[in-house]
């Protein structure tokens, strides 16, 4: 403290300045810990090859306790606690993230060296060859991105037009109606439907009008737009709620008819979360592997006709891959599984784009 | 072109709630009238009923007669979408639609009633309109940019501009200054003046000043008692109103004693 600092405080009466941690206290005790367990592992002689993941775990559990710790010797009881609360935070963000990047990168390793053209343009017909009794050939996924492309369209085009009236209906006219109510709670309960539940609803539907044994790409697009149309609703309705009522009361006093002001007024104002909420609905479904499993089966050859014989989808082709247990089979089911978060990553920018594209503009 | 509207003995309520009761009144056709009163005491909902706006409330509605060219508005032939063509209104709250241009704006009301309009045409309704709404001059070379980006006072005088381009034959205003700043609030106090030409104007407002400069009749609204339905407390030209008003509650509350 200096001396016109300390003429300052005599002045005031009572000084603000109080003892503080270093700038970067955090990240030096963080360091330290690290230091510190890892040089505890090598006295304690840890198997390095598998245990190496418990230093940085420790590490940060030592850190959580240690700066609030110095902090409270050195700062105050106050800042100890925020300390504590911050630490606590960071871990949490990292216990949230580490599996996140983990999933991702354990992918992309083990799937990226599968994906070359033949991967994507063959489809899985093969042959068995009795001498080696392996599988030749049909490793490609060509098919299986046809089938889940193709299935997953026929549910969007279902879901859609249903999941957007719905919500118009519960936002532009069911307002504080019984029935409207009523459907909101339906849909809030269709939210948790369990996958296989609406698979096996298609596949009984299908079964009453085609028999037993029916399995069409259809009928997946209808066990599909089941767990859609529930997340389509409820995203389009929190967006047409977003619009003021200011601009409806607007075109109905310029005598415009609710419903021309529902086309041109409420929806081209909301249009970027409507498109947003699709497409978060058709990532959340382009994963399903039970619901198709039970419906649309699996086929090595391609087909694009949803209403004539099974189909593959990337899921289903995945989860037979994996459980031949074969080297190869288990390379492309890695491949596919890379290829489809590929796809969801790639549906999610799109919505971002058209949403930035469609929001309302400012002008400034 | 211009109407006036009578109206006889209305009542308005939302729900079970009588919000206001036994108004009655005669508009005169090119004219200003003004609405002035307490907040609460049903001015604004009143107007709203003037072209059947209130009941896009839900469980409000309205008893009475409103005559207007010798229509009642609410008779159950009636359809409440021809009579906001013909009676405009313009809102507290500027409310261009974030999504059009300032010119997809001014023609939002020719457009969104799906009338098939000619370039040419579309172009004169515009420059026509925003002159109109003394707003041309700021704008004329910025039509494609959105109405969100004008000012407050623009946008005000963007809604005006569009509620005036259908031509309706009355033009209802709910506080249209009570966001704006003075500059703009003169701006829009001229532009009603020029507008008394051609429209009838009903106009509310909280601003006694306003309504005495801006007005040639004008109604005091007031509620007799906390939870009570407002009423029309004394319905006069400006000038008597502002000088020797006949009840006595509203001379207290125009010299400010009250409310």
């Amino acid at each position: 403290m200096s001396a016109v600092d300390a003429a300052l405080d005599a002045q005031v009466g009572r000084s603000m300045h109080t003892a503080r941690l270093p700038r970067f206290a955090a990240l030096i005790v963080l360091v330290a810990m690290l230091a510190l367990t890892a040089l505890g592992a090598l006295l304690l002689r840890w198997d390095w090859g598998t245990k190496w993941v418990a230093v940085p775990i420790v590490a940060v559990v030592l850190t959580d306790i240690a700066l609030p710790l110095w902090s409270a010797a050195v700062e105050n009881r106050r800042a100890a606690v925020d300390r504590l609360v911050t630490a606590l935070v960071w871990t949490a963000l990292a216990c949230a993230l580490v599996p996140l990047v983990w999933v991702l990168a354990k992918t992309v390793i083990e799937g990226a060296p599968t994906i070359n053209g033949a991967f994507l343009s063959q489809d899985g017909v093969g042959h068995f060859d009795p001498v080696q009794l392996v599988k030749v050939g049909g490793h490609g996924v060509f098919h299986a991105l046809a089938g889940t492309l193709v299935v997953t369209a026929a549910a969007t085009i279902i879901s859609v037009p249903v999941g957007l009236m719905t919500a118009i209906y519960l936002v532009e006219y069911a307002r504080g109606k019984w029935i409207g109510r009523a459907v909101t709670v339906l849909v809030d309960v269709m939210t948790g439907i369990p996958s296989i539940v609406a698979g096996l609803f298609a596949l009984a539907l299908f079964t009453v009008f085609f028999g037993n044994g029916t399995r069409l790409g259809i009928m997946g697009a209808v066990a599909l737009s089941l767990l859609m149309i529930p997340t389509v609703v409820r995203a389009s309705e929190e967006m047409m709620r977003l619009v003021p009522n200011d601009l409806r009361e607007a075109a109905y006093a310029l005598g415009v008819p609710k419903w021309r002001t529902i086309v041109k007024v409420v929806i081209p104002t909301s249009v970027g979360g409507l498109v947003t909420g699709v497409t978060l609905a058709v990532a959340r479904v382009v994963g399903e592997t039970a619901p198709l499993l039970v419906t649309v089966g699996a086929l090595d050859s391609t087909n694009w006709n949803p209403f004539h014989d099974q189909m593959t989808t990337l899921p289903v082709l995945i989860s037979n891959a994996q459980s031949t247990n074969s080297p190869e089979d288990l390379k492309t089911a890695w491949g596919a599984a890379l290829l489809l978060i590929v796809i969801v990553m790639v549906l999610n920018l799109v919505a971002r784009i058209v949403g930035k594209i469609f929001a309302p503009k400012t002008g400034r | 072109m211009a109407k006036s509207i009578d109206v006889s003995d209305v009542n308005i309520y939302y729900g079970d709630f009588k919000a206001v009761e036994g108004v009655t009144m005669t508009v005169k056709a090119r004219s200003v009238t003004a609405f002035i009163g307490p907040s609460g005491c049903g001015k604004s909902t009143f107007l709203r009923t003037l072209n059947r706006m209130h009941e896009v409330i839900p469980g409000a509605h309205v008893e009475g007669k409103i005559v207007v060219d010798g229509q009642d508005l609410y008779a159950p032939s009636v359809d409440p979408v021809e009579v906001r063509r013909r009676i405009g209104m313009v809102f507290q709250r500027p409310n261009p639609f974030p999504t059009m241009s300032i010119y997809d704006n001014v023609l939002a009301g020719n457009r969104l009633n799906s009338k098939r309009i000619a370039k040419s045409e579309a172009d004169a309704i515009v420059e026509r309109s925003l002159r109109g709404a003394n707003l041309w001059n700021e704008v004329k070379d910025r039509l494609g940019k959105p109405g969100m980006g004008l000012s407050g006072g623009q946008q005000q005088r963007l809604c005006i501009a569009r509620a005036i381009a259908v031509e309706p034959e009355v033009l209802l205003m709910d506080e249209p200054c009570s966001a704006l700043d003075p500059i703009s609030t003169a701006a829009i106090e001229d532009l009603i003046h020029e507008l008394k030409t051609d429209y009838t104007i009903v106009i509310v407002t909280h601003n006694m000043q306003q309504a005495a400069r801006v007005s040639d009749d004008t109604g005091f609204f007031n509620l007799k008692a906390a939870g009570k339905p407002g009423h029309l407390v004394e319905f006069n030209p400006t000038k008597q109103m502002f000088t020797n008003p006949d009840s006595p509650d509203t001379e207290a509350y125009i010299s400010g004693r009250f409310g």
